[in-house]
């Protein structure tokens, strides 16, 4: 099971190119939309991440940011990000493999890869949404901007 | 999850009778190969069904993918303020190796725009606005790829082949007739 909403966010310290990491804690005071795939250049990923790069001006209206994330390097995240010409960062899960993805729970032993799961961590980096979609099932984005507007609302009141 | 929202209305190019039974809805790319096959699929359905389908299309471009899908969308709404939309949307999915300006402006002289006004509206921030909100409408409704159908309301996640969509739209039909 996905960690589930109400649980802290496990940090994470990640390589998005050869000498750049990220991590949450970069991101505090900012949402933040994790969206763990199981790899670059699959059919249905290549359609999802690049669905998100459409709405990154929605997304930041809602005060988030979008991480991608799955197990391959850095140079294929680099490669696949040009191709799609995607607009926000890639995370390498790769080295120990999957560890990121095994602290929230979405990592498939069998396969060597993530689950196709989404997490919405708040500005405290609690996690306030998540959502493992069947593997071939491209999720979309319709419960992340349910998740944010929640989450901005909350804030007016 | 994954319901139409909103359903189909006035903003919408729609095709067929408003109280069809049936209500199928495209989001699309023009730039997008498989919603160019889809446009086939989609002329063959509405044959078949006659008045039992109305038919709607939306726009959903990846612009990061496709650079051109934005400016066709832009062309066909822009087509479409002059009451030519669906001729232009056939012609641009008739043609969708080819929609650079040169190609768009004449594809809205062979449909017979004004061509004047479809020059302003082309650029418009009306006709851009417009296709942002189809955009994001699809966002909200979990179109997850081009293209994404739904069938009264609901994403329709089966095989858009041209039998395997049919045959569904149709055993809806009957669904309908019995209740």
């Amino acid at each position: 099971m996905a960690l589930e909403a109400g649980k802290q966010a496990p940090d994470f310290s990640l390589h998005t190119t050869p000498d750049q990491s990220v991590g949450l804690r970069d991101f505090r005071g900012r949402n933040v939309i994790l969206a763990f795939y199981p790899a670059d250049w699959s059919p249905v990923c290549s359609d999802q991440l690049p669905i998100y790069s459409e709405l990154l001006p929605e997304f930041r209206k809602l005060g988030a940011e979008v991480l991608g994330i799955s197990v391959d390097g850095v140079w294929c995240h680099l490669a696949f990000a040009k191709h799609r010409n995607l607009r926000f960062p890639l995370l390498s899960d790769f080295e120990p493999k999957g560890e990121v993805a095994r602290t929230y729970d979405v990592y498939r032993k069998g396969d060597g890869f993530s689950e196709r799961a989404l997490f919405v961590i708040d500005r405290e980096g609690m996690i306030r949404w998540s959502y493992v979609s069947p593997i071939g099932v491209n999720p979309g984005a319709d419960g992340i901007l349910e998740a944010l507007e929640g989450l901005s609302q909350g804030r007016k009141s | 999850m994954s319901r139409l929202r909103p359903p189909p209305n006035a903003q919408d190019h729609i095709q067929g009778r408003p109280d069809a039974p049936i209500q199928l809805v495209e989001y699309g790319d023009y730039e997008c190969p498989f919603c160019g096959r889809a446009h086939l699929v989609v002329k063959a359905i509405q044959r078949a069904m006659g008045d039992d389908l109305l038919f709607a299309f939306r726009n959903f471009p990846l612009t990061q993918v496709h650079p051109r899908a934005l400016r066709a969308a832009q062309a066909a709404e822009a087509a479409g303020l002059q009451d030519r939309f669906w001729p232009m949307h056939d012609l641009i999915f008739e043609n969708q190796q080819f929609l650079e300006d040169e190609h768009l402006f004449r594809y809205a002289a062979l449909v017979g725009c004004d061509m004047e006004q479809f020059a302003q509206d082309i650029g418009s921030d009306a006709v851009a606005e417009k296709v942002r909100s189809d955009f994001l409408s699809g966002a909200r409704s979990g179109v997850n790829g081009t293209p994404t159908f739904f069938v009264n309301g609901e994403r329709y996640d089966g095989s858009w082949e041209p039998e395997v969509l049919l045959s569904f739209l149709q055993q809806m039909r009957g669904v309908r007739e019995l209740r």
